[in-house]
């Protein structure tokens, strides 16, 4: 296991190099999107139109933050559950998506997708959203803002701290926890 | 003849208001102290290096999130609100349900927490306040109104059960579903949790009670003492599953497991499993 400062968006090469257990902090932007965004951008993509930001190489975190209190970039501001986006997932996989940051189980399907798309699955501390909160310096609402928490936004991150949970060679961390 | 009001206390549904406001906010912003003890205890136990790297994180979570004015977490839930009425009280001034839910809007507004709430379920729009509340009303004896506000988030709401076991199944049986329960929240229920568990009374009595459990303090026991054998029995079990601190290997899985009974039917045994996070929040006032 080890550990890793990187930046996002990153390319093929970064994920294929991440294993599972491997502790990373990361630095770049990323987009949120949960529930309600995935539902659009899907439906969005069906009728054959863009998606509000270039998926290739990008990386979603899968997050609806508390309100931000004035002067500061965001509230509360942990990962919610990622199985409830596996419907969506194989579709931005195959578009490009390198990885996702959120927490607990995912299907077969997004297995499949991101060992055939060579991406990696983040987990970050769930309900640990306002010590994560202090690695977020910058949160814009960039589409559908009538979701309110639920709106795409973008992140400026730093030193964002992840494990990796599922790598692309298909390898899980989660399984090796739960099967003893 | 109806007697009105004679021999009752009136209490002003103003102050329901403002009690579920402060409770809503308090509760999203400082876990009880009986979470941090559990907390704390099992970071000294814990036998992963990277389970207590984690629980590190969630102390000092806690710390910022009270210093800083930070929710514990970005799901400050679905406010769950137990209310018991002494049978002598008489509500002035308005609907005790609007007065509740005037509560968790002011709550939630002011207190820059997260609407979670959407108001048709199939349709899906957010109402904007994180009205309404989940309320549960019971009749006591005396002239006081104990308000519990405990915000519930769906991570771990998601992954609760109710299981209508036979009689035959036992007492192996309820151990059995409550750990399958566990085993299935895995990661998803953010462990370290609290697990409550209602067994009992009907469908919907034991999953009643297994969210009631949930507000019993981390570290009590029950009072009888065949349920609270089955309490110790199934907190070791559940640590012995191995998911720990954020479902990333360890013996920290569930912090305690409370469990509340019921008389049920010669027919069957409901027992209700209802999972909480490590963020397992309540706050108690009484007027």
């Amino acid at each position: 296991m080890n550990e890793y400062h990187i930046t996002v968006p990153f390319m093929r090469e970064t994920a294929a190099m991440l294993r599972a257990g491997d502790y990373v902090y990361l630095n770049g932007t990323v987009y949120t999107a949960r529930d309600a965004a995935h539902k659009r951008m899907y439906e969005a993509l069906l009728r054959g139109e863009e998606l509000p930001f270039s998926i290739k190489d990008n990386v979603i975190y899968y997050m609806g933050p508390s309100p931000a209190r004035e002067g500061r970039p965001i509230g509360s501001a942990g990962p919610t559950t990622a199985s409830r986006m596996d419907k969506y997932t194989p579709k931005l996989l195959d578009l490009g998506m390198s990885g996702m940051i959120g927490k607990g189980k995912r299907s077969a399907g997004v297995r499949d997708a991101m060992m055939r798309n060579g991406a990696v699955y983040f987990a970050a501390v769930g309900g640990a959203g306002a010590l994560l909160s202090k690695s977020i310096t910058a949160s814009e609402v960039i589409a559908y803002e009538d979701l309110g928490t639920e709106a795409v936004r973008r992140l400026t991150i730093k030193e964002f701290p992840v494990i990796v949970v599922m790598d692309s060679m298909g390898n899980n961390l989660y399984e090796a926890a739960g099967d003893r | 003849m109806i007697d009105r009001g004679i021999g009752m206390r009136n209490i002003r549904t103003a102050d329901v208001t403002a009690a579920v406001k402060e409770m809503c906010i308090e509760a999203n912003h400082f876990l009880s102290p009986d979470m941090k003890e559990a907390i704390e205890h099992a970071s000294g136990q814990e036998t992963s290096a990277l389970g207590r790297q984690i629980l590190g994180q969630l102390k000092e979570n806690m710390e910022i999130a009270g210093a800083e004015q930070i929710p514990i977490c970005q799901d400050t839930g679905m406010a769950v609100v137990f209310m018991e009425i002494g049978q002598d009280v008489h509500f002035v001034g308005g609907s005790l349900e609007e007065a509740v839910d005037e509560g968790i809007r002011q709550g939630y507004v002011e207190g820059y927490l997260r609407k979670s709430v959407v108001g048709d379920p199939l349709i899906r729009e957010n109402t904007g306040d994180n009205t309404p509340g989940i309320i549960h009303y019971s009749i006591v004896d005396g002239d006081r109104v104990t308000i519990t506000v405990a915000p519930k988030g769906f991570g771990s709401e998601n992954m609760s059960r109710v299981f209508m076991l036979k009689p035959a199944d036992g007492v192996e049986g309820v151990k059995d579903a409550v750990l399958s329960a566990v085993r299935d929240a895995g990661p998803n229920a953010c462990p370290p949790m609290i697990v409550g568990v209602g067994i009992g009374g009907t469908f919907e009595k034991c999953a009643y009670l297994a969210k009631k459990a949930l507000t019993r303090g981390a570290g009590s026991h029950s009072e009888i003492p065949h349920v609270r054998e089955m309490e110790e029995e199934l907190l070791e079990a559940i640590n012995g599953l191995g998911i720990g601190p954020a479902g990333l290997g360890g013996s920290t899985t569930a912090l305690a497991v409370n469990i509340l009974t019921y008389p049920t039917h010669i027919a069957g045994l409901p027992v209700g499993v209802n999972i909480c996070c490590h963020v397992n929040r309540h706050a108690v006032r009484v007027l």
